[in-house]
């Protein structure tokens, strides 16, 4: 188990694309970080540099208090899962999760013991003398998890394990993943660019965004104060509301209504508001015309406009509403305001 | 999958027609004749011939002659298959290294591939030309009066030489494939579970590219065994002498030269049967084991 520092990680691939812009954060011991981010944005990079599968362009890598900078992948004290599994297909899965142990000079004893144990904690025992190839992709996942916690790392890194698998089983394995990750106490990577899975694993998330960290925080901190448009739009489904708005003197006016907050700012803003925030009232101040319900059991998505401003509206599932005019007012404390032109937190 | 379907059962017969008359024509008519000749003698002059039963072979086996040649055809097969494989192993692995799917490089060698048997023969010919010949020059360098065609150890040194240069390429593009197509990740998750690198290659890399040295295997022997004939026959100019040469050649030598059609078929025969077993195993290996995902 170890601390995990970046100190101004920075990597441009050899075709000069750069894929991080200059980086720093510490991932305290024992703790569960999510780097999280669309398609490209360099989580995988930063992972794969972790892992000493990609080289560091610039800045210095600790793993505990180890600079692992120029440290084979083999000796830095890690253990990957990567999202194809990469399981090795003409060994079975004894071997596969034995495979790292055994060029460790790990005496066969021991080996059969860890191997019963994950196999056991992974429910694989019936498995273990058979290909992948003969396995489902639940199982699959579940031996590449193996063949990461006998190792017993000082790391876990995790490249999307579980984008192969359809949506139970995803929602079945994130929870075994984060118990076990408790259960185990290693400090934890995991790569995803889902945000639901962030959200439900991280006990912190890293929000990455063109190659740059966008926020660090922990779930709540991320989806109730934002430090970006960008992060207020990807986290959270339906996405946090973003409407142009004039800020003067604690107020915000946006669609001819004053509106107060708590950022003490002049000018033009985007001003956000989660869709949860927004509640049915009769004597609401913003007049929201309703056009389309989306009905999704639990509860309700409102999807109508303000003035010319769309905006999208969670009610539970007892609240009755129909489409037309719906007057919203907006829980106390619940406005974010961004930059109008940066859309950096204010 | 879904499979597509022929709706009338002549029109795949059809088809496959052209392809039938040829294999009849050029394998199966010939074949049949070498099997029957193999059991007559031919009278030298094309008067007639005599059945004579198995005599064609059991003269073969008690051939001293014959059964050196058969020795050294084992020998070169041997030292041709495995030099080759094992050359372009370690250059495909080598490659591998560099070129991550670098197309350009892969068409420059599969040139070599494009040589026929007789030019690579020539082209080994001009490599070991007694006066000017780079390679006798570098043998004489070594100390070694290298004399192409008239020492026996010597002709065979550059049949085995040649007949590895111009098998090479071939194998080094199946072998850099094969590589090519491991998984990336696999190679990866290997990088983090053992730290030596001649580890990862004999624990994973070599096993997984087992289906492809197997086929390889296959294709090297049938190439030494046969396919060597132009270079053989280049390098030892047609005059066998005391010269090495292969059991193929050998079939050319008796049946053309010496005019013994049912040696000379009984010879084919025997290869024939050599290429059936061989055949029969690689279906068998296939089926049985080397294959995965
Ligand atoms: N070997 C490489 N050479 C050049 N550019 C690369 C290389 N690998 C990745 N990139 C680029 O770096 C950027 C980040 O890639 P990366 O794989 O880290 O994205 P990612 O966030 O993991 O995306 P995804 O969610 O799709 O996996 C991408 O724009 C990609 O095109
Ligand atoms: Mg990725």
């Amino acid at each position: 188990m170890a601390q995990v520092t970046l100190s101004g990680i920075r990597k441009v691939y050899p075709n000069g694309f750069q894929a991080l812009t200059t980086t720093s954060f510490d991932i305290p011991d024992g703790e569960f970080t999510v780097l999280v981010g669309p398609s490209g944005c360099g989580k995988s990079t930063l992972l794969r540099m972790v892992a000493g599968l990609e080289d560091i362009t610039e800045g210095e890598l600790r793993i505990g208090d180890r600079v692992v900078n120029d440290v084979d992948p083999a000796d830095r004290d890690i253990a990957m899962v990567f999202q194809n599994y990469a399981l090795y297909p003409h060994m079975t899965v004894r071997k596969n999760i034995a495979y790292g142990l055994k060029n460790r000079g790990t005496s066969a004893e021991d080996i059969a013991k860890k191997v019963a144990q994950a196999s056991d904690m992974l429910g694989l025992d019936d498995y273990l003398d058979r290909k992948p190839s003969q396995l489902s992709g639940g199982q699959r996942q579940r031996v590449a998890m193996g063949r990461a916690i006998v190792r017993d790392p000082a790391l876990f890194l995790f490249d999307e394990p579980l984008s192969n698998l359809d949506a139970k089983l995803r929602n079945q394995m994130r929870i075994e993943i984060k118990a076990l990750q408790r259960r185990l106490g290693v400090t934890s990577i995991y790569v995803t660019h889902d945000q639901v899975e962030a959200m439900t694993m991280a006990d912190r998330i890293i929000v990455m965004n063109g190659g740059k960290v966008e926020q660090i925080g922990t779930p709540a901190e991320v989806y109730h104060a934002p430090a970006s448009t960008f992060v207020a739009s990807f986290m959270g489904a339906p996405p946090m509301n973003l409407v142009p708005a004039h800020a003067v003197a604690g107020m915000v006016r946006f669609a001819k209504t004053s509106l107060a907050v708590e950022t003490h700012t002049d000018g033009p803003v985007t001003m956000g508001i989660r869709p949860e925030d927004l509640i049915p009232d009769t004597s609401g101040p913003l007049p929201f015309d309703v056009q389309i319900i989306e009905e999704l059991g639990a509860h309700r998505l409102l999807h109508g406009v303000v003035g010319d401003e769309k905006l999208t509206v969670h009610v539970g599932k007892d609240t009755d509403v129909g489409t037309g005019p719906v007057p919203l007012s907006v829980k106390p404390g619940a406005i974010s305001l961004f930059h109008h032109e940066t859309g950096t937190r204010l | 999958m879904k499979r597509a379907g022929f709706t009338t059962a002549w029109l795949p017969i059809l088809l496959l027609v052209p392809q039938l008359i040829i294999i009849a024509v050029f394998f199966y008519w010939p074949a049949a004749h070498a099997i029957q000749s193999s059991f007559y003698l031919q009278d030298p002059f094309g008067f007639g011939s005599t059945f004579v039963g198995w005599e064609n072979y059991t003269h073969l086996f008690s051939n001293s002659e014959y059964l050196r040649i058969a020795g050294f055809t084992v020998i070169f097969t041997i030292l041709v298959t495995f030099l080759s494989l094992g050359l372009a192993l370690l250059l495909a692995v080598k490659a591998d290294k560099v070129i991550r799917g670098a197309h350009s490089y892969r068409t420059l060698l599969m040139w070599v591939y494009a040589v026929a048997p007789p030019v690579a023969g020539f082209i080994g010919l001009i490599m070991f030309d007694q006066s000017w010949g780079p390679l006798t020059e570098f043998a004489q360098m070594l100390g070694w009066d290298f004399t192409l065609g008239v020492t026996y150890f010597d002709t065979a040194t550059a049949m085995v030489v040649v007949s590895v240069w111009k098998q090479v390429p071939v194998n080094f593009i199946f072998f850099l494939s094969g590589l090519q197509s491991i998984p990336k990740s696999v190679r990866e998750a290997a990088l983090i579970d053992n730290r030596s690198a001649s580890g990862r290659f004999w624990d994973v890399t070599f096993p997984l590219l087992a289906p492809t040295a197997f086929f390889l295997l296959i294709i090297n022997i049938t190439y030494s065994l046969f396919d060597t004939f132009g270079v053989v026959d280049t390098l030892v100019k047609g005059e066998p002498g005391n010269n090495p040469m292969t059991l193929v050649y050998k079939v050319y030598v008796d049946g053309f030269r010496g005019n013994d059609l049912g040696g000379s078929s009984a010879q084919s025969v025997i290869l024939m049967v050599l290429v059936l077993a061989l055949t029969v195993f690689q279906f068998r290996m296939v089926e049985r084991r080397i294959h995965y995902t």
